[in-house]
């Protein structure tokens, strides 16, 4: 317990990746493979359901540090942390012997689940005044199920895959979906022969890299190779059709369960073994897809009501086809899983389970055409799929492309500006841009990237000498910097000043040519609504 | 009591010797129980202080004023109050001030700790009537290691720096905090480098004899020097600055008490929090007033309400005499300018 408690302190004292990984692997080397096991299921965000209630753990505490309540409370507003308050609060206890992280787990908190009060207490009690607290930071941690450390699902992968050898890609795989820790799956998330079988096990998504809108597709090879699509703006989700299941994950892994009951519904009809891959939209029953504003309201609904369901229906738009028989084909050609998905959906046609039309096309210019049109189709542009390429995993370069239509721009003035966080934390690195209203500079977005590293120390330097003004970490500057913002869409927002709220705003160059007063209207942006 | 000490909106006053003790503004009599701005306020007329504080105070208080100054434990009558200076273990000459009038005993803390500090004398218990006492670390989360464990880890992490091929940057307040960090660290590891508040500050230590170890200052160096491996002791407003600049790749941290909680070692943005107060932690404040078993308790400075409560729960007299509360910003509320940072 104690190398996992200076594994997470190792991982709390650096914001640097590669230090991240490099503690990890070092853990995961010498760990037994159940104390790596848990250690991967808590450092991948997941935590132990409810073991003793927030409330009991205060009072005692309190008892046992003899302190009165309130002033555990007082102390508890000072930290901002159950966990952290615990193990400063009660004094420091004498270490024992190390147990493993697993013998921790099971054996100690687990199991106090299920006990009485009073025996609860004992054992807590028990913990602490065994536990010196950086030991028992951790432990808390554990306990009271606020298990955060900085480290993404993503760098655990990697960690473990530079530990193991396996690819990443494998146990990226292997680490979706709802798994037990166990000895049994850390050997197998390891071991490079293992055949993976879960029900509800999602496979890793394909991502696509963005092609240049000012230079066009023509670098990526020739139009002949590839496919067009409609590049939909909804949400990215796997449905999966397993042992008379449905399961619907989304892509930041997360099991949707009765949020979506149509498509649900539409997947009983496909034959066990089957993963497609696609994009959740809202679409009315002649197939017109509705604006991304419209799909929102049904985001984090937990559950959907009759109303909401009739005005926001929702379709599960397929454009690939991961599993077929219970047989993983993602190493075949996109033209043979296209093949193989025209044919499955074409069995089972339903109106809420289609499969993506491909965009009749055959040359670049032809392509180039039709995306013009995607903003009246409600898309945010093309997407072009090698035909010859497998099924990847993660961004790699080559297969799937992005071919956003060129996005809103506007020139606006930099008016506040605040320090970035990470590697960005002493700089001056977030901004906000404003336009006119009459003489009035209105703010209207923030924006944190497209600046080089030279230009964003232009920047800093001149928020250090122009500050006019400085709200806790804001500082207002003298309107001076005029920057070309770009974006993707607008919507009326009652939240902004401006009265829109941009999506996606980022700068796209300096225009050190223009004065503050050469900025846009804030008329001109309201204009490029197109409701 | 009252009649010793009372307290009012420049501070706390001795109306019966006329003077007051650490005012808020400038007076024209000021007892002072230390040189850090907060307590030593600039522009009084006259100061009265512990002999050991001299080369500080003259240092940092106006060349206009009056300076008088007293061994610890000797007395001076002041309108027929009895003064006397004793240890409080904060800084360098810091002390508490004991006043004694017809019997009455009443003694202000000042800032003060308990544990042991090499660049000065150990804090004293006083017995007392009037105890008041400050309270800036009065929550029971705050509980100091030994200042030999503090000063191995600084020295661990320094050790390691060093072999990454890393420059140390670590922050502590100019005067006081930085030289008690200078004497825990291991010169045989590598060069030690000040800022220029810091180094003026050593100047006055080392007038007083305080021996602390050999320091470079950064400001004589040329901007070409290589500062791999090595140690600099900075104050706290200069990270994020431009002045770092030159130290090239750096690791950075933060000696104070705040830096027991991970909130304010995060949003200090540095690398390492060491948790090196110069105040008492909680343990030590009760300690501190069961052993001067004052009648009265009066708490200042920091979390004093939750402190005065708690002593009156456990069967004293205790209130609290201001609401001013201390932030993670201002430990000591010196004032620091930083060289290098555009004016």
């Amino acid at each position: 317990m104690i190398r996992f408690a200076e594994l997470y302190h190792a991982l709390d004292s650096t914001t640097k990746t590669n230090e991240k990984i490099a503690a990890m692997s070092s853990y995961f080397a010498a760990a037994p493979p159940l104390d790596a096991a848990w250690a991967t299921y808590f450092l991948c965000g997941n935590k132990l359901s409810r073991l003793v209630p927030n409330k009991l753990l205060r009072i005692w505490a309190a008892e046992e540090a003899a302190i009165p309540d309130w002033l555990f409370d007082e102390s508890y507003h000072a930290v901002g942390d159950l966990a952290e308050t615990l193990s400063l609060v009660v004094p420091p206890g004498e270490m024992v012997a190390d147990e493993s992280l697993s013998t921790w787990v099971e054996e100690r908190l687990q199991p106090l689940r299920r006990l009485d009060e009073k025996t609860q207490r004992e054992r807590v009690t028990e913990i602490w005044r065994e536990t010196p607290s950086p030991l028992r930071f951790v432990v808390m941690k554990l306990i009271t199920g606020a298990f955060r450390v900085g480290v993404s699902k993503r760098l655990v992968t990697r960690a473990i895959a530079q530990q193991s050898g396996v690819s990443a890609d494998v146990v990226s795989h292997r680490l979706m979906g709802n798994w037990k820790p166990s000895k049994h799956f850390f050997e197998s998330l390891v071991d490079p022969d293992v055949q993976d079988t879960l029900a509800s096990q999602p496979y890793p998504f394909c991502l696509a890299h963005p092609i240049n809108v000012d230079d066009g597709p023509r670098e990526i090879g020739d139009a002949s190779a590839f496919v067009a699509e409609w590049k939909w703006d909804g949400i990215r989700g796997q449905v999966i059709r397993r042992a008379d299941q449905t399961f619907i994950w989304s892509r930041g892994e997360e099991l949707m369960e009765n949020r979506w009951p149509e498509i649900e519904a539409a997947a009983e009809h496909l034959p066990d073994g089957t993963v497609l891959d696609g994009e959740i939209l809202a679409a009315l029953a002649d197939g017109t897809v509705l604006p991304f504003a419209q799909l929102q309201r049904r985001i984090g609904r937990k559950t959907v009501g009759k109303k909401l369901l009739t005005e926001v229906p929702v379709v599960f738009h397929a454009f690939d086809l991961l599993e077929h028989n219970g047989e993983d084909i993602r190493d075949q050609p996109f033209d043979d899983r296209r093949g193989q998905l025209e044919q499955l959906l074409g069995d089972c046609e339903h109106p809420h389970l289609k499969i993506t039309e491909l965009v009749a096309g055959e040359t670049w210019d032809e392509w180039a055409g039709v995306r013009e049109l995607s903003r009246d189709v409600n898309a945010e542009g093309l997407m072009l799929k090698r035909k010859d390429a497998p099924y990847d995993v993660g961004r790699v370069r080559g297969t799937w492309w992005k071919w956003k239509v060129k996005p809103y721009t506007i020139d606006a003035v930099l008016i506040y500006a605040q320090k970035g966080h990470g590697k960005r934390a002493s700089l001056f690195t977030d901004y906000t841009f404003a336009l006119w209203d009459g003489d009035q500079l209105v703010p209207f977005a923030k924006a944190y990237s497209g600046l080089d590293d030279k230009e964003i120390r232009q920047v800093d330097r001149f928020v250090r000498q122009n500050t006019k003004d400085t709200f806790g970490p804001v500082r207002s500057v003298t309107p001076t910097l005029v920057m070309e913002l770009a974006f993707e869409g607008l919507q009326r927002s009652k939240r902004h000043k401006s009265g829109v709220a941009t999506r996606f705003p980022r700068i796209l160059r300096w225009r050190h040519d223009k004065q503050p007063e050469d900025a846009n209207q804030l008329g001109e942006l309201l204009e490029m609504l197109d409701d | 009591m009252a009649s010793i000490l009372q307290t009012t909106d420049r501070g706390l006053y001795c109306p019966v010797g006329d003077f007051y003790v650490d005012p808020r503004v400038p007076v024209n009599r000021a007892v002072v129980t230390h040189a850090h701005t907060d307590h030593a306020r600039w522009g009084c007329r006259h100061y009265l202080a512990a002999q050991r504080s001299e080369h500080l105070l003259r240092m940092r208080m106006n060349d206009d004023a009056e300076f008088e100054f007293l061994p610890y434990g000797e007395s001076i009558s002041v309108g027929g109050v009895d003064i006397s200076f004793h240890p409080a273990g904060h800084m360098l000459g810091s002390a508490q001030v004991r006043l004694e009038h017809r019997g009455e005993v009443a003694v202000v803390t000042g800032d003060y700790k308990l544990g042991s500090d090499p660049t000065c004398e150990s804090w004293e218990p006083v017995p007392c009537h009037l105890l008041v006492t400050e309270s800036t670390f009065g929550l029971p989360v705050y509980r100091w290691e030994p200042e030999q464990v503090t000063a191995d880890a600084i020295n661990a992490w320094w050790r390691e720096s060093r072999d990454a091929g890393l420059c140390c940057v670590l922050y502590g307040y100019a005067v006081g905090k930085s030289q008690r960090l200078l004497a825990g660290l291991d010169p045989s590891i590598g060069t030690i480098y000040t800022h220029g508040a810091v180094e003026k500050g050593n100047e006055a230590y080392r007038k007083t004899d305080v021996e602390l170890p050999e320091t470079t200052f950064v400001g004589s160096l040329d901007r070409k020097h290589d500062f791999t491996g090595g140690m600099v002791v900075a104050v706290p407003s200069a990270n994020g600055t431009p002045w770092l600049r030159r130290f090239g790749r750096i690791s950075t941290a933060m000696a104070s008490g705040w830096m027991a909680v991970r909130g304010a070692r995060r949003r200090r943005a540095v690398d390492r929090g060491f948790v090196v107060s110069d105040h008492v932690d909680w343990p030590s404040l009760l300690k501190a007033v069961e052993l001067c078993d004052p009648e009265t308790v009066w708490v200042t400075h920091g979390y004093s309400a939750a402190v005065a409560r708690y002593l009156q729960e456990i069967g004293r007299e205790a209130c609290v005499i201001d609401s001013r509360t201390r932030s993670e910003n201002d430990e000591d509320h010196s004032q620091q300018t930083i060289e290098g940072e555009e004016s």
